[in-house]
């Protein structure tokens, strides 16, 4: 067999290889830190500098060479195969991520320097010098081009960053494997060993590539503590459904939505005081947010109900709570009720381009006002929208996030409904996978605050004693002394005091 | 003339950049798109020196012709309307009105072809607002008398970011970065603006409130019109790179004009005519997402008869009895014998019109210079994700700090729509550019296009794959420039005067390009002929 030819061949193929694990390593970074033109230089300083470690560290092995290469290879296989893998991993913790990352290029980039000056010499005996430089050197050039081409060209695009690191992975470990028979006459021992080394390798990366989809999902899985049973990003947003021991748990955008484990806590205290607010036998009903459907579980306990309008943004959202059993289960299939209709829209426009029959009670269930978008869903604005819906004795409820951690956004939102001429009657309670939570409930004219929850209605929480105590806030959640300002849309100061309050407690 | 298209966008965006930008594959996508607006070449047909013989049958009598249905044309229509006078035709060249306050109906929402908001005005400046009030857009008054706005008018936050190296921030002045050379100098500017705010002329007037004609004509104030904003600053010592360009950015989206082609009075203008008192901040915008098509659409409801779209006025001619009025409408030519004339068209024209007036100038009107600007509408199917997560998000003035051009409104922000398809009106002015009027009309619409997309591209590389369609409008004659030893020079007093029964009503007139203005010069005009 004629080796010499077959050998530039691998050449190519480990600077192929090589260059690919340089590119993912820097491609991944900037997802992850951001700035691509520093991951980018740094990535590739960090590697050629090992590189030119790795060819001056080649000094150092004397013998056997052909056997060093072949695992050499094969741990190049390895650590660049599955980098990308791991760094997706890795990045759910970004403390490490950076560690993780430098060293794996700059043990990536020692190997590789390794690879060429010991095949070189390796192949210094059937050439003289100077066409051993040469070639090498060409056909090392040749390699490096064949990946920046194909990188962003195919690999990034059919195959992406996980399967292209396994692909090249597997290439490398069958230069490895296929040395073993091209260099059989120099390997002087271990020739088997080096044979099944190189099988298992090749075995696992393969595998890793078929199952290379859930690798996704996995790095995920260490974003929450428990196994995920749903992830998706609709338009507005990434979904993810989690069941552990406790039980389901829905996160929006990475925000806990809840769980089921205490969730009754929270929805129970969201919808009766409303409904004991308003009083006999109310018949239309408005939920804003709530695409979960828990709060209309809790509405449709109620007989007089005839319809109920839920307005969500996210048809992701609502479908996935009736089509995905845990949640479907959880809601007591509360979309398959002929009285309930669902719009999939921005409650904000919603409000203001519809002429509705006015509402008996409103639920507006949004999540915390975390960026402009839902800030304006607090404003004095979207307040009036709510009104213009509403019957000078209709009863509404808001979810206000927590009292204690954002005690300035809650008054402020207190406040905002106050200014456009609501009669509110703050309230909290703990729902242990939040800590205490903060509601409002407000009507357009004077009214008593409620005393206990509506009778004959099935609950889990809410009882006569405790009720009333919801409405009692303890000193540490009361109103603040400092002016608080009303949330409007030309000022959104919810949104300023939330994200100050809450990035304590990032 | 043919030029690459490195040289295209070198000449818009600046060398490096193009050649950047140039490396990018081109073979991506392009959306579709025309220009659209003025098609009418009334210089062309002046230029032909016609015989404008109007057929007997095609003249018509009245009292008042207003020419020209912007702003200026339109609040005299308003006014006479409102008082119960009802002899007068409104005359506009093109077949949309408004002038540069056009705006297209769209689909969520309508969208801008230029001015886009009104800051909220002083109650002093009552008939302004009483045009508020008519519309609906007031909610009362404080008890000190300021005016409320109702809210859904009130421009929304978050109002403005700014993209700088690769990143959006909060606000228009960049404070990321920042020396505490730059806070020493940004603070002091503000203690000059605040000097200049609380400081009243041995007339007892501000040297800067609006409309112009309320300034105080103290000299230790219009002396600062000699000079250029440039001068000034570089005066007060001021160095610090972003606040230069802060003021620069002020010159370029208020007048088209960079700092050293400003006058420092229009320069502090800006700064200073929207602020109550030392120490306050800027009056709100009252905004809407056809920007300032709204006050056009209401004006047009109260005069919508007495408009003639594609009336082509060639020919002035004051007389005796009044003053004839000759248009080209449709190619057939058709008269007014009017008693008065509100002339309501940029100032620069009234030579080219008026017969006589070469011969015997009351003014000299080749003083009213104007710049050229294009904009452009990009219609989004959906919007740019954000490349960082502390990236300040959309805003209703999105502004890049490297780039000549104003950046972009988003026209779905003030009403509360964050999701989905949208429209953007991205603003370029010809300011940086030698004979920038006759380039920007040797540009076809795909090397316009081409510029917006790839300024936008470096802050949206997304926005080729997002854009549906891009319409472009391209203003030759935009708006007035305050250059320095314009607006007091005493040309504009020379200008209000009416000529042999022709009465000067435009933005033009006050040498700063504002709705205000022209507003003022409209009931001025028509307050004039009432009386």
């Amino acid at each position: 067999m004629k080796r010499t030819p077959l050998l530039f061949l691998n050449v190519i193929i480990i600077a192929t290889c090589g260059l690919i694990y340089e590119l993912l390593a820097g491609t991944l970074s900037s997802y992850v830190l951001g700035d691509s033109v520093t991951q980018f230089s740094l990535i590739i300083g960090i590697y050629l500098f090992a590189m030119g470690v790795g060819s001056w560290a080649s000094r150092y092995i004397d013998r056997n060479i052909a056997e060093k290469f072949v695992d050499i290879e094969l741990a190049v296989a390895v650590i660049g195969g599955f980098s990308a893998p791991l760094l997706f991993l890795t990045f759910a913790n970004l403390s490490y991520f950076g560690i993780v990352l430098y060293s794996m290029v700059f043990i990536i980039g020692t190997l590789v320097g390794l690879e060429i000056p010991l095949l070189m010499r390796i192949l210094k005996d059937e050439l003289d010098f100077k066409d051993l430089v040469s070639k090498v050197l060409a056909l090392d050039y040749i390699g490096a081009l064949a990946a920046s081409l194909l990188f962003p060209i195919f690999l990034v695009p059919k195959l992406g960053l996980n399967r292209t690191s396994l692909l090249f992975g597997m290439l490398n470990a069958a230069v490895g494997i296929w040395g073993t028979w091209l260099l059989e006459p120099l390997i002087k021992r271990n020739i088997n060993i080096l044979r099944v080394k190189g099988f298992v390798i090749l075995a696992l990366l393969f595998i890793a590539f078929i199952k290379a989809d859930s690798l996704t999902t996995l790095a995920e899985d260490n974003l929450f503590t428990d196994n995920i049973i749903y992830a998706k990003s609709s338009p507005y947003q990434r979904i993810v459904v989690t069941k552990g021991k406790t039980g389901h748990a829905l996160f929006l955008n990475g925000n806990l939505q809840f769980n089921s484990f205490d969730e009754y806590r929270y929805h129970e205290a969201l919808v009766h005081p409303a409904f004991a607010a308003f009083g006999e036998n109310p018949k239309r009903i408005l939920v804003l947010g709530g695409g979960d459907g828990l709060a209309l579980r809790e509405i449709l306990k109620y007989k007089s109900v005839e319809n109920v309008t839920l307005v969500d943004l996210d048809p992701g959202m609502t479908e996935l709570s009736k089509a995905l059993p845990a949640l479907a289960e959880l809601n007591r299939n509360a979309y398959d009720d002929p009285r309930v209709s669902v719009t999939n829209a921005d409650a904000f426009f919603w409000l203001d381009n519809n002429t509705l029959e006015p509402f008996d009670i409103a639920i507006v269930d949004f999540p915390d006002p975390n960026n402009f978008a839902l800030g304006k869903l607090y404003t004095t604005r979207f307040y009036k929208l709510l009104k213009s819906k509403l019957k000078p004795d209709s009863a509404i409820v808001i979810q206000c996030t927590s009292p204690l951690i954002a005690r300035k956004s809650y008054w402020s939102i207190i406040k905002t409904l106050e200014a456009v001429g609501f009669i509110v009657k703050p309230y909290q309670t703990t729902v242990p996978s939040f800590g205490v939570w903060g509601y409002a409930l407000a009507k357009l004219q004077p009214f008593e605050t409620p005393s206990k929850p509506p009778a004959n209605i099935d609950l889990k929480f809410l009882n006569d004693n405790s009720f009333a105590s919801m409405f009692d806030f303890p000193s540490d959640t009361t109103l603040p002394l400092e002016e608080i300002e009303i949330n409007r849309l030309d000022n959104q100061a919810l949104v300023r005091y939330y994200e100050m309050e809450w990035r304590r407690f990032e | 003339m043919y030029l690459t298209r490195r040289e295209i966008l070198a000449a818009f965006l600046g060398t490096p950049f193009a050649l950047a930008a140039c490396s990018d594959n081109t073979s991506r996508e392009f959306p579709d798109g025309e220009i659209v607006g003025t098609n009418v070449n009334l210089g062309h047909i002046l230029r032909e020196n016609r015989n404008f013989e109007v057929p007997a049958g095609n003249w018509q009598t009245v009292k008042v012709a207003i020419i020209g249905a912007g702003i200026a044309g339109l609040s005299a229509g308003w006014k006479f309307a409102r008082e119960g006078f009802n002899d007068f035709v409104l005359l506009e060249l093109e077949k949309e009105i408004g002038g540069t306050s056009q705006s297209s109906v769209g689909n969520p929402v309508g969208y801008p072809w230029g001015a886009h908001y009104l800051p909220v005005p002083f109650p002093e400046n009552a008939e302004l607002v009483s045009l508020l009030d008519e519309m609906s857009l007031t909610e009362g008054r404080r008890a000190s008398g300021e005016i409320l706005i109702r809210e859904e008018f009130l421009c929304r936050d978050p109002e403005e970011r700014v993209f700088y190296k690769g990143r959006w921030y909060d606000g228009l002045y960049l404070h990321v970065g920042e020396s505490d050379e730059d806070k020493r100098q940004i603070d002091q500017f503000q203690k000059g603006i605040d000097r200049w705010v609380s400081w009243r002329g041995n007339d007892g007037k501000r040297a800067f409130a609006v409309p112009v004609a309320n300034c105080s004509t103290d000299a230790q104030a219009t002396a600062l019109d000699k000079i250029s904003f440039a001068e000034w600053l570089r005066q007060l010592d001021f160095t610090s790179e972003r606040l230069l360009w802060y003021c620069d950015y002020a010159c370029r989206d208020d007048y088209g004009l960079k700092l050293d082609q400003t006058s420092a009075w229009a320069g502090l203008f800006y700064f200073c005519s929207r602020v109550r008192k030392s120490g306050d901040e800027s009056q709100a915008f009252i905004t809407f997402p056809e920007g300032n098509g709204r006050f056009v659409n209401h004006f047009l409801e109260k005069v919508r008869e007495k408009v003639r779209r594609d009336h082509a006025v060639v020919s002035i001619i004051p007389n005796e009895k009044g003053v004839d009025v000759v248009c080209l409408n449709e190619n057939e030519l058709r008269g007014f014998h009017c008693e008065k004339v509100i002339f309501a068209s940029p100032i620069f024209t009234a030579p080219y019109v008026i017969r006589g007036f070469n011969e015997n100038p009351a003014f000299a009107a080749g003083e009213f210079q104007h710049n050229a600007w294009f904009v452009a509408n990009l219609f989004l199917k959906d919007r740019p994700k954000p490349r960082f997560a502390k990236d300040f998000p959309l805003s209703w003035d999105n502004v890049l700090y490297e780039s000549p051009s104003l950046g972009y409104v988003n026209a779905t922000h003030q009403k509360g729509i964050d999701y989905g398809a949208t429209v953007w009106t991205y603003y370029y002015p010809m300011c940086a550019e030698e004979k920038g009027r006759t380039k920007l009309f040797n540009y076809e619409w795909r090397e316009l296009a081409d510029v917006c997309l790839t300024d936008l591209a470096r802050a949206h590389p997304d926005i080729y794959e997002l854009t549906t369609r891009i319409d472009i409008m391209r203003w030759g004659h935009a708006m007035i420039s305050p250059r320095p030893d314009f607006i007091w020079s005493g040309v504009r007093e020379k200008a209000m005067r009416p000529y042999r029964n022709i009465h000067f009503a435009h933005t033009d007139l006050s040498g700063i390009p504002l709705f205000e203005e022209a507003f003022y010069h409209g009931l001025r005009a028509a307050g004039e002929i009432m009386r």
